[in-house]
């Protein structure tokens, strides 16, 4: 059986509508480029093939129904806002992580 | 209703059962409000991409044959927009009696009702199979939102499996907007879909679209096959291939990097539960649907349901139902229905949803998912995504006698007591239960709707300065 | 009659008092029918917050308190789960000085009867516990209290009780309950039941038991409110309570952090719970343990408790009827108590007394003349 080879390095593909303008955020402190319109899960999944892991297996997921149902896909942005990414718009300069605040951070919440 | 009171008349979504049903009340006169989850109006079927972002497709090329339809619901809405309270991206998350909890951008209102018409739509309904999790497994309905919406396929080799009329519709979308289909896996036998024809020809125009499909992609050189089984998606951390096994039971194995998986659709019925709806399991659909009468009206005085929120029976019933269920406000107003020429009066719509439940009937039929799978569940399937709870949990507690009913299940296995809360897995429980106690769907309970119905944020708690203190006498430690 | 089944012992209602004195009274072979209406371990028993706390208890709550939290370190043996039991010990939060003064007099009180806490203020305070809010001046932590999953708990003493020789029958309402003068008869669904002895164990609902032999107490139903969150990384240390009430959370080994506070609704029969309720206690919450504010809620609910005037339980014999015990209106805090209460009622039965001192729960301090007219004690 032939496989997929290379495995491609991202999951979504843009088929249409590539004309939009530029969008940079940050992704888990890296800065990325996106299309204006994109929603978070977009951003992010035209660049990797997941969007967090579970905090129970550690196994990658990426999304599911894509229209706010599974709630397979929230990330947070670095202020510890939770962000739906399927049904949230990418904002420019957005700052957003595939995974929770450690430990540490929670703690930092009595000077808040 | 006393007269003296003011109605505030409520709609939960602003797809095409929504949006005709405000049409309709605004018509006779009325302001109602629109709650929407989405950017923008239009629901599933008609979604249109962001505003402003650049967005150039034509609604043909977004809604293929149903551009027209489309195109008349998004300008209906747009017409509606002066005369009506409309609230985008607000979610209603619990509803009490007269009293509707919203969510947007952060901050939370409370919406007060007199008259409710939930239009809450569908998602996917699913049957998992081992590797569902992997990152590139997607609905059908996903794949579709990602194309339309975002311009984006699924990934660049797709195979779209499951059975349902969608799954040719998203396939034969995909082909036609230059994304690679590696097939198409039907898990329902031809002769069954071929069989169904009467039935399916009481809409003769849906019909004749999905038999066009089939021939393009056929004509395009898209694999197709029938009377599938599923045995598994692989991949280490995402997918890289899916097998399967066609009907003479030979197995096989397509090469892929993502998956759209389906069997027709689920309603979502979150808000009229915790309406306090009567619900009645639904045989033909195959769960348990809130019951609703010809005209919409649930068993709750106020409350009325249209579109696939209520049951399953595609856009153009929704639009008819939506108009039939303010029609229905109307009457329990005592206010004259709107004189229209080109819109159909009460009867007329009932007539012609009898006509397409007619041919659900023949969909639901051509188009069954697979029977008996819970069975063949290995041990090791992760059943419910949000716990990672898989099948021999909820084996062990079953066979144990723990359970055999799902709220047990849930309460012992914490199957359904995830983020998604239960829409992804609240049926594979109940149909677990099923064949290992052998009582059938209806008898081993319905999961039971708990308020928040998506997942919200504590911090908008914190706004309101005009929140109450805790009554003394309930300060429990 | 031979169509009539006896049992030594009926209880009616298969909460976790109930589970626990069928489990107790099994243990020592006597014969016990337990008869659920609903389903076992699924009421209060079942949705309640899920705190093991002695910690701020009376002092006439406190001996059965420390006789019943023995029972919890059982749980394995007894009942073949652990059902989560973890020993986080439990931190009474204090708002304002005077509190903490509270907190030492509970202390030196509780030592009396063997309970250990430990009251902290100040920078010392505030450096072991980054993660309370700077709405809470000090805490005192009783090490030895816990958290369990009542979900699993109580389910489980009930079948733990079946498998120890209980009859034990869900979906069965009892009724017709009425004392011949020699025994109890009763019907369960369509039998037709009698006993030596009947246990009154049905939560919110045992005033209808209680009428039947003419002693109802002024019991009224209560609908805590509960939610939970996401799974957050860990943060909360200890099951959280704060001195005068009002909010208590708790973070399970998952991650989920499941907070009580507030009243929801109900008819009696059933609970909802309230938006109103979740605004002042989410505040509450968030001031005191500010790692909660981003935070998703997934789910609230609520769940019907009986409670009493002094908030104290009615525990003990019947004044009206003999061989008749009451054991309910645990007022929210019945979820530490009932394994303790389960071998106290099966003493009761096998020998006529307890060691554990119960008086204060006696159904008798309800007199006719206080019944309609009773005010909240303090």
């Amino acid at each position: 059986m032939s496989t997929v080879t290379p495995q491609p390095l991202a999951q979504l593909v843009r088929v249409a509508e590539t004309a939009r303008a530029r969008v940079s955020f940050v992704l888990d402190g890296v800065e990325v480029q996106a299309l204006a319109g994109d929603t978070i899960l977009t951003a992010i999944l035209t660049q990797q093939r997941h969007v967090r892991r579970s905090e129970f297996s550690g196994e990658p997921r990426a999304g599911f129904c894509l229209i706010g149902a599974c709630q397979d896909c929230w990330v947070c942005s670095e202020d510890g806002t939770r962000l739906r990414a399927c049904s949230t718009p990418l904002r420019e300069g957005m700052r957003v992580l595939t995974r929770f605040h450690t430990d540490s951070e929670m703690n930092g919440g009595g000077a808040r | 209703m006393s007269t003296g009171t003011p109605s505030r008349i409520v709609i939960v979504g602003a797809g095409p059962a929504g949006i005709r049903a405000a049409q309709t009340l605004v018509a006779a006169g009325l302001r109602p409000t629109v709650l929407d989850e989405n950017a923008r109006w239009g629901g599933q079927i008609y979604r249109q991409p962001a505003a402003g972002a650049g967005f150039s497709r034509t609604k043909a090329a977004l809604y293929g044959f149903e551009a027209k339809k489309a195109d008349a619901v998004h300008r209906a809405m747009a017409e509606l927009l002066p005369k009506i309270d409309y609230r985008p991206d607000t979610l209603a998350w619990s509803c009490e009696p007269g009293r509707l909890d919203t969510l947007r951008e952060g901050r939370e209102a409370s919406v007060p009702w007199s008259h409710l018409i939930i239009a809450s739509g569908a998602t996917d309904r699913i049957v998992p199979l081992p590797g569902w999790t992997l990152p590139g497994v997607y609905t059908h309905g996903g794949a579709q939102v990602a194309l339309k919406a975002q311009g984006c396929a699924i990934g660049q080799r797709t195979v779209f499996a499951g059975t349902g009329p969608l799954l040719y519709l998203v396939a034969y979308q995909y082909a036609k907007a230059g994304a690679q289909v590696a097939a198409v896996l039907d898990t329902s036998p031809f002769a069954r879909q071929a069989s169904c024809a009467p039935k399916l020809l009481n809409q003769p125009g849906t019909f004749a679209k999905g038999v066009y499909y089939v021939a393009w992609l056929k004509a395009h050189g898209v694999r197709m096959e029938h009377g599938v089984s599923l045995a598994a998606i692989e991949g280490d951390e995402a997918v890289r291939h899916i097998r399967w096994h066609s009907a003479d039971g030979k197995e096989h194995a397509i090469a892929c990097d993502a998956v759209g998986l389906g069997y027709g659709l689920r309603p979502e019925t979150q808000l009229a539960d915790l309406a306090g709806c009567r619900f009645a399991f639904d045989a033909l659909n195959r769960c348990w649907l809130p019951e609703r009468d010809a005209s919409g009206r649930s068993s709750v005085p106020g409350v009325y349901l249209a579109g696939d929120g209520a049951g399953i029976a595609g856009a153009d019933a929704a639009e008819l139902a939506g108009r039939r269920a303010a029609l229905a406000v109307l009457e329990d107003l005592g206010i004259a229905a709107p004189r229209d020429a080109h819109a159909p009066d009460a009867n007329a719509i009932e007539k012609q949803l009898a006509r397409i439940a007619r041919f659900r009937a023949g969909i639901e039929e051509a188009f069954a998912p697979p029977a008996n799978c819970a069975a063949n569940w290995p041990d090791d399937l992760t059943l419910c995504r949000c716990e990672e709870v898989d099948a021999g949990t909820l084996r062990s507690c079953i066979r144990n006698g723990f359970a055999s009913d799902v709220n047990r299940l849930k309460a012992l296995t914490r199957i359904g007591m995830g983020r998604c809360q239960g829409r992804m897995c609240g049926e594979s429980a109940a149909a677990l239960l099923s064949a290992e106690t052998g009582k059938p769907l209806h008898e081993v309970g319905r999961l039971r709707s708990q308020a928040p119905i998506k997942p919200i944020p504590i911090s908008p708690m914190l706004f309101d300065d005009g929140v109450q203190v805790i009554e003394e006498e309930a300060h429990d430690e | 009659m031979n169509d009539t089944r006896h049992f030594e012992v009926v209880i009616a209602g298969g909460g976790l008092v109930g589970a626990s004195a069928a489990l107790a009274l099994a243990r020592k072979g006597v014969s016990v029918g337990l008869f659920e209406r609903r389903f076992c371990g699924a009421q209060a028993s079942g949705v309640n917050y899920g705190g093991v706390r002695t910690h701020g208890r009376s002092a006439e709550q406190l001996p059965l308190a420390v006789r019943a939290r023995r029972v919890w370190s059982r749980l394995p043996e007894l009942i073949g789960t652990d059902g989560e039991f973890v020993v986080s010990g439990h931190l009474r939060l204090a708002r304002r000085d005077s509190d903490v003064d509270a907190l030492h007099a509970w202390s030196a009180m509780a030592r009396e009867f063997g309970v250990e806490s430990q009251v902290m203020s100040g920078a010392a305070f505030r450096r072991r516990y980054p993660w309370v809010g700077q709405a809470a001046t000090g805490g005192a932590l009783c090490a030895s209290d816990g958290q369990a999953n009542p979900r699993l708990v109580s389910p489980g003493f009930a079948a733990a009780a079946r498998r120890a020789g209980a009859h034990v029958q869900e979906q069965t309402a009892l009724s017709d309950l009425s004392f011949d003068g020699r025994g109890f008869q009763m019907r369960a669904g369509d039998a037709r039941i009698s006993a030596d002895w009947l246990i009154n164990a049905s939560g919110a609902w045992a005033n209808t038991v209680a009428g039947a032999f003419g002693e109802t107490v002024p019991m009224k139903p209560i609908y805590p409110n509960m939610w939970v969150t996401e799974p957050l990384p860990r943060f909360i240390q200890h099951n959280v309570g704060v001195y005068g009430g009002g909010v208590y959370a708790r973070q399970v080994e998952r991650g989920n952090c499941v907070i009580g506070g507030g009243r929801g609704h109900g008819d009696g029969e059933y609970a909802q719970p309230s938006t109103a309720t979740t605004r002042a206690v989410m505040r509450d919450a968030c001031a005191l343990l500010p790692g909660l504010r981003d935070a998703l809620l997934i789910r609230t609910w609520s769940g019907v408790e009986g409670e009493t005037p002094d908030s104290n339980p009615i525990i003990g014999f019947s004044t009206t009827t003999p061989r008749l015990l009451h054991a309910f209106g645990f007022s929210g805090g019945g979820f530490l108590l009932a394994p303790g209460v389960g071998e106290v009622l099966a003493e009761l039965v096998t020998e006529g007394a307890t060691s554990t001192p119960i008086e204060a729960f006696a159904i008798g301090r309800f007199t006719q003349s206080s019944v309609h007219a009773a005010l909240p004690i303090k």
